[in-house]
């Protein structure tokens, strides 16, 4: 019987990787989180940047939907004005289970420097933001950072435990 | 030699009340007198004063001057359809650029309308301008330029100025169960009570209004039951935890010690009552 | 308002209140705006060359001209500080000079995009299916442009030769020669080919004023103690400077009693800023004419009677923003 010299349980040679259920979905699910395409404002312009050629989202895995039944994460990007709340959040409703929001840019954090009657004093009050992006517009930059911060959390997340649910602030 | 006040003289300068003070932001010019633009007269501009001429053989033109390069004209506000058309088809205004309103209703209780024409053959812009009572209708001019109809749906939206005649008129900008005209100076920058939960009622209904609780625009706000989003420093719980009272102290030091560094034990020190 | 190109806003309110008080800006100034206010053009027309491509299904150059976009961001960036919401046009002037080699590096970006420009033409100019869905499409006539006050390309796209910057010119466009192109077929595809052609003059307006800055006196902000503060110098170390400056912050500047329309051409049309003053520190009534608005009105006529495909290419093409439309 022939005997193999290789010690398959060093330097990395086994063929075979030992991990959790949990990893490996998260691991999945942090590496193609497909955001819609859901433009309000400015922002949107920067995400479209973004996506294009010089800042290239596509190497995170990140590919745009136009269907909220197809995308993960929601990026609030741009000013939310109170006649179209109720929208925004049909849209977050319709988004399948496990699902993330990313609110971008002052104004959908806060309302920025529209403290009127005609905007959402931000968007958490309506739906249950993730990560919050700060800037006037954010630039692309910081939005892949933002992505890169959503995919941690992920990972760290439990993959079949029911999630708490999230809150509104 | 001296300043001594005579025993009668107890005259004292007429008392104001000051506390009106703090509430302007700054000091104020009492007597500040604006400078106007000057406003020249038609005569001064040949095309203009050919216009003027035209149209005051058909309508009444209460005032007319030039300010800045532009015709200003104020007609009746029941001409207003019928000097459009006139200045589209005989005097080559064909475009309507601008309508809107200004507020005067505090202190004159009314609206002055105003068209902002152009005409790219003369090259000239004008203003043509009427005042209208607070529920005055006026007519649409829909039919003599096209571009009139989102603007006098802006302009119902916003001021609430009644326009008949008009094949749509619904609001433009706000959804159509808004109350109120956001741009009258009477409309509050934040909306009234309506306006600020309108987006909570229409998703959750009136009654999670408590559960939302009131806008919250402090930014140093931190929330003590909020384990989620905040930690407390002394009273640290985990990620999602009930908060607790409990103080925790921590030693930020090795509990093995580090090389050549004594950690100080608290009950090995001597204290002193007095300075030796 | 329009996020596209930020600097054709910012450049319009500080012109309607120059025009307001009327004062006088430095020709450095001037020629500084003139190359910003262009380089917005530029931005924005790739911009809409993008997204409308991107609409109409070709993805190819959407990347490429974002590649392009980037170049010219980066330019602004350089001056402005900020890619998206600059704010580099004050009431009076601009506050900086130029940064150094600003200039080489504009050069070389203008020399690069007529070769770019030449790329998408290339690209789509011919293309079956672009010409498919754009020739015929969206016909505005000139009467209808008219009467639903069209500006800007969507006019000149109706055969209608009216361009601001030639009829009533600001700034220095009276000093610098370009053509304003306009369109005879009343369709999308000669819209999108005004685009490219505005592009091109651009270009050639902002090599002509290259020369006009080097000739210029440092002077970059009006002297007009009453409306506007001193250099940031002057107000560090002379006191009534500082005073004055002072009392501009706390109580803003007074302008004269009276009102103004004052229109520019942005990227997209006709921008207007009319302003009511009664002397305050804020105007009585400020309203803006903003391009988009009125060129979505002239959807409801323009849009039936074609294919639904049809109007994802007309909504893409007549270049709304629709931070225009509710302002």
């Amino acid at each position: 019987m022939a005997q193999h010299k290789i010690n398959y349980l060093s330097e990395a040679g086994l063929p075979v990787a030992l991990t959790t259920v949990d990893k490996l979905v998260q691991w999945g699910r942090s590496n193609s989180l497909w955001p819609m395409t859901y433009g309000l404002a400015c922002c949107a312009i920067e995400m479209m940047a973004t996506g294009a050629s010089r800042y290239d989202f596509d190497r995170f895995g990140t590919i745009f939907r136009a269907s909220p039944r197809q995308s993960d994460v929601l990026i609030i990007a741009g000013t939310l004005t109170k006649k179209h709340a109720p929208f925004m959040r049909r849209l977050y409703d319709q988004m399948t289970e496990p699902k993330w929001v990313i609110s971008m840019g002052s104004c959908a954090n806060t309302g920025g420097m529209f403290n009127t009657y005609a905007t959402v004093q931000g968007a958490d009050r309506i739906i249950p933001v993730d990560i919050y992006l700060p800037g006037c517009a954010p630039r692309p930059e910081t939005l892949q950072y933002a992505l890169m911060l959503l995919q941690k959390k992920i990972r760290k997340e439990s993959a079949s435990r029911k999630l708490k649910p999230k809150r509104l602030v | 030699m001296g300043f001594a006040q005579t025993k009668g003289d107890n005259k004292m300068r007429k008392y104001t009340d000051k506390k009106n003070v703090q509430k302007k932001p700054y000091y104020t010019n009492r007597f500040w007198v604006a400078p106007q633009i000057p406003k020249e007269d038609i005569s001064s501009d040949e095309v203009f004063a050919n216009d003027i001429e035209k149209l005051k053989e058909k309508f009444e033109i209460k005032e007319a001057y030039i300010q800045r390069g532009q015709l200003v004209i104020y007609i009746n506000a029941s001409d207003n359809v019928e000097v459009l058309t006139y200045l589209r088809d005989e005097l080559a205004y064909n475009f309507l650029n601008e309508l809107s309103a200004i507020d005067w209703l505090d202190k004159k209780a009314e609206f002055e309308i105003f068209y902002q024409m152009l005409s790219t053959s003369k090259k000239k812009r004008a203003r043509i301008k009427f005042f209208i009572k607070e529920k005055e209708p006026i007519r649409t001019v829909t039919a003599v330029y096209k571009s009139a109809d989102w603007a006098e749906r802006e302009l119902y939206d916003m001021f609430g100025v009644i326009i008949t005649g008009h094949h749509y008129m619904k609001r433009i900008l706000m959804p159509e169960d808004w109350f109120g005209h956001p741009l009258r100076k009477s409309y509050p920058l934040q909306g009234d009570e309506e306006a600020s939960w309108y987006e909570i009622d229409k998703i959750f209904g009136k009654e999670y209004r408590d559960i939302i609780g009131p806008e919250n625009r402090d930014s140093s706000r931190v929330d003590e039951d909020d384990t989620y989003n905040f930690s407390r420093i002394h009273h640290e719980v985990g990620f999602g935890e009930k908060p607790s009272s409990e103080v925790v102290h921590t030693d930020y030091q090795e509990e093995g010690g580090v090389f050549l560094i004594k950690s100080l034990k608290k009950s090995d020190s001597k204290i002193l009552k007095e300075r030796p | 308002m329009d996020y596209i190109a930020a600097s054709s806003n910012n450049y319009g309110f500080a012109h309607a209140v120059e025009t307001l008080i009327g004062l006088e800006v430095p020709r450095r100034a001037q020629t500084i705006r003139m190359m910003l206010l262009e380089l917005n053009r530029i931005t924005s027309h790739l911009f809409w060359l993008a997204a409308h491509a991107l609409d109409v299904g070709a993805m190819t150059i959407f990347l490429y001209a974002f590649r392009e976009r980037e170049y010219a961001m980066d330019l602004i960036e350089d001056y402005c500080g900020a890619r998206l919401t600059h704010s580099s046009i004050r009431i009076g002037g601009v506050p900086l000079d130029l940064p150094e080699n600003w200039i080489t590096k504009l050069s070389k970006f203008l020399d690069k995009l007529p070769e770019n420009i030449a790329d998408y033409e290339g690209l789509i100019d011919q293309n079956r299916i672009w010409k498919m869905r754009l020739e015929d499409v969206g016909v505005i006539t000139p009467e209808m442009a008219q009467s639903w006050g069209c500006s800007g390309p969507m006019l000149r796209g109706s055969g209608i030769a009216w361009d601001i910057r030639k009829e009533e010119p600001y700034e220095l466009y009276d000093e610098v020669e370009f053509d304003v192109p306009i369109s005879d077929t009343f369709d999308s595809y000669g819209r999108y080919k005004l685009h490219m052609e505005e592009m091109r003059q651009s270009i050639r307006i902002i090599r002509q004023v290259i020369p006009k800055y080097y000739k210029s006196e440092p002077e970059i902000m009006a002297h007009a103690p009453q409306y506007i503060s001193a250099p940031k110098e002057q107000i560090m170390t002379q006191n009534y400077s500082l005073m004055q400056h002072f009392v501009l912050v706390t109580q803003g500047m007074r302008p004269p009693v009276g009102e103004v329309y004052v229109a520019t051409e942005s990227p997209k049309g006709e921008l207007g800023f009319y302003i009511n003053s009664q002397g305050g520190a804020y105007p009585y009534r400020l309203k803006l004419r903003a391009p988009s608005f009125w060129h979505t009105s002239i959807l409801q006529e323009l849009l039936p009677g074609h294919y639904l495909a049809d109007v994802v290419t007309i909504i893409g093409n007549s270049n709304i923003v629709f931070g225009e439309i509710d302002r």
